[in-house]
């Protein structure tokens, strides 16, 4: 663990270290004669540093908006962070490590009712069941990692297909523990007096800094040695291991922190919703999340943020034409993405912004 | 003892279902190395096509008639449509791209059809035959019967006609048959489009079990990929063993194993998947591949 925050440390230096010499060079090109104006400044440096520049918006706005919008637009923005951090965890198994899942809305239900009886049955304060309901997750993904590492491919799919479509009835099964069907209802977290702030709005803030905390996490990781295994195992299996790179080892791994995250996301649904039921978690949800990530875009860090906002909103907008629509678009998007654009919405944003750039430097 | 025998024969009921579509899954897996999320929502829909023209007047036998047409015919399409310009992707395009069309066709039927369900008409008499203190109904004698005939045609069609020589030349390297001749795209296409007429068969046998709904597949999609995994994904013959084996063993978990009861039955599927995989992943019939990087 400390060896990938070293690593991390040092991709990030460096990375600093490479974008130094770009603002040197900047008020180097006005001294050579260049229209030096404040604005062309501006835009050199906007140009050079946009990704810094357009995430601190982002997330300034991401502050800004709870308090602009009714509660339930603040709602479903929470709802579009919860799903992000599942596909955060959807993304790393499948954009990076190049495994597939069609059962992570199993490790979503399994860590929003890990929560959900923390806080039900022993009164857990709600901000402990996060590490424990991403830990349990976590110990569940290492172990059906195992028999997955044998799997590959369809065969992978299969599994985690009917692990998603056998915990609905498991769930139901063991009525003492789990509520049964009718399921557990919570409190939800009430805002600290301090902040001032509504309860769907400290909510918000609660999946957004989770939601950070994820990504932040994720890009980490990605970026250590860990994040480059991964890389090579997905694309090229016998290359990475003639490479020294453990197979076993680095799938069971991508399987379990990919668990994790759908686990914590899991929990942050049961604090924002107060209520787990089976038929919350049906099989769908582990469609729908793998749906998303491939619209949002699989192997890119901001695929999940459209991906979850992707999941949120086109079911909700699309629903008034017909009950069956949100699916009819969800499915023809797959394939369609698949055909025309394999990365996704957030490969289509980043060609579209790689193209701005263009265009404003030729200026 | 005939209480053990009469589940014995109510498992063969259920499992020669799981076998009709685990024998579409394994038709599209032995041509196309895929294995087809969306064969049990094809079957679906399938479904809904006999009913919609069984529901403008027609006769049974003429709908059905109708429908394994315009289900071969749909399955040609989706392989030029929908699969052709995906082919030689890597498996995880595949999956996720039939894992599309699932999504796809279930909805459609859900907008045309609505999600409401609809009863469909069983072609076999009520009523049951006793033999020994074991009653086995008509029904279940006419699907095993219906399996045991698709079965009978395929390996007809396989062995002893010279578009089944082709498609087995396709299924064993397509470059090597496009060499001497066969025309390896349209072959693909007829293997799609005989899968879809099989899985359409399995679905007409399941809705009067099941009633007619969109999702009434789903199920049954996670026991017929149990059969085949067990039968092996090469093997037609094994999807049928492997259907009867998954089938008689839901059955008798369900009445026998008090943990398995009726509810957690969709279990045993589970359980014979991740068997299977871990001990004989090539399945009972199947061939082993030997994979090369």
């Amino acid at each position: 663990m400390s060896e990938t925050a070293n690593t991390a440390n040092t991709a990030s230096t460096a990375n600093e270290a490479a974008a130094e010499p770009a603002e040197v060079q900047a008020p180097g090109r006005d001294a050579s004669g260049e229209p030096g104006s404040w604005g062309a400044r501006l835009r050199d440096a906007a140009v050079e540093r946009w990704r810094p520049i357009a995430l601190a918006a982002l997330l300034l706005a991401a502050c800004y908006a709870p308090f602009q919008l009714v509660p339930f637009r603040v709602f479903q923005l929470t709802m579009v962070l919860v799903y992000a951090v599942a596909l955060l965890g959807l993304n790393l198994l499948v954009g990076h490590a190049g495994q597939i899942s069609l059962g992570h809305g199993a490790f979503f239900a399994v860590g929003a009712y890990a929560a959900a009886l923390m806080l039900d049955r022993w009164d857990v304060p709600y901000l402990l069941t996060l590490p424990v309901a991403a830990a349990v997750a976590f110990v569940l993904g290492l172990g059906l990692g195992v028999p997955a590492v044998r799997l590959h491919g369809l065969y992978l799919a299969l599994v985690t297909l009917s692990i998603a479509v056998f915990l609905v009835p498991l769930l139901k099964r063991f009525e003492s523990v789990t509520g049964g069907s009718m399921g557990l209802t919570l409190t939800k977290p009430a805002p600290p007096a301090w902040t001032g702030l509504a309860e769907d709005q400290w909510l918000y803030f609660l999946a957004l800094a989770v939601a950070v905390a994820a990504f932040l996490l994720a890009r980490n990781l990605l970026r250590s040695r860990v994040g480059r295994a991964l890389h090579a195992v997905r694309d090229n299996e016998a290359a990475a291991e003639v490479m020294g790179v453990r197979l076993p080892f680095y799938k069971t791994l991508a399987f379990a922190w990919s668990a994790m995250f759908a686990g914590a996301a899991g929990c942050v649904y049961t604090w924002v919703i107060g209520f787990v039921s089976p038929d919350s978690f049906p099989v769908t949800l582990s469609i729908t999340l793998l749906a998303g990530i491939v619209v949002g875009g699989l192997g890119s860090l901001s695929g999940p943020l459209l991906g979850g906002l992707f999941v949120m909103f086109v079911p909700s907008w699309s629903q008034d034409i017909n009950k069956a629509a949100p699916g009819v678009i969800f499915g023809l998007l797959i394939i369609a993405v698949m055909y025309v654009a394999p990365t996704g919405l957030a490969g289509l944003a980043g060609r579209a912004a790689g193209r701005i750039r263009r265009t404003l430097r030729r200026e | 003892m005939a209480g053990f025998a009469q589940q014995v024969v109510e498992g063969m009921g259920a499992g020669a279902i799981y076998a009709g579509l685990a024998l579409a899954l394994v038709l599209i897996h032995r041509f196309t190395g895929i294995v087809n999320f969306a064969q049990g929502e094809l079957a679906m829909f399938s479904t809904y096509v006999a009913w919609q023209f069984m529901d403008a007047g027609l006769p049974f036998w003429a709908a059905l008639a109708i429908t394994l047409t315009v289900s071969f015919t749909g399955g040609m399409l989706i392989e030029r449509v929908v699969i052709r310009p995906v082919e030689g992707a890597p498996e995880l395009t595949m999956v996720i791209v039939t894992v599309g069309l699932f999504i796809f066709v279930n909805a459609a039927a859900g907008w045309i059809w609505s999600f409401l369900i609809k009863d469909f008409p069983n072609p076999f008499p009520d009523g049951a035959l006793r033999a020994g203190g074991v009653a086995v109904g008509y029904p279940t004698l006419g699907i095993l019967a219906v399996v045991g005939l698709v079965m009978g045609l395929l390996y007809l069609l396989f062995r002893h006609t010279g578009i089944g020589l082709g498609m087995r030349a396709v299924a064993a390297d397509p470059d090597s048959a496009r060499l001497v001749g066969i025309r390896v795209g349209r072959t693909l296409a007829l293997g799609w489009g005989l899968a879809a007429t099989v899985g359409a068969v399995s679905g007409v046998l399941v809705a009067p079990l099941l009633f007619l709904e969109p999702n009434m597949m789903g199920g049954v999609l996670i026991y017929a990929f149990a059969a085949a995994t067990l039968g092996g994904f090469d093997s037609p013959a094994g999807a049928v063993v492997g259907g009867l084996v998954v089938g008689v063993a839901e059955t008798l978990a369900g009445a026998y194993v008090d943990v398995v009861g009726s509810d957690l039955k969709i279990g045993v599927p589970l359980v014979i998947i991740l068997v299977v995989l871990l001990l004989r992943p090539q399945g009972l019939f199947g061939r082993a591949t030997v994979e090369r990087a």
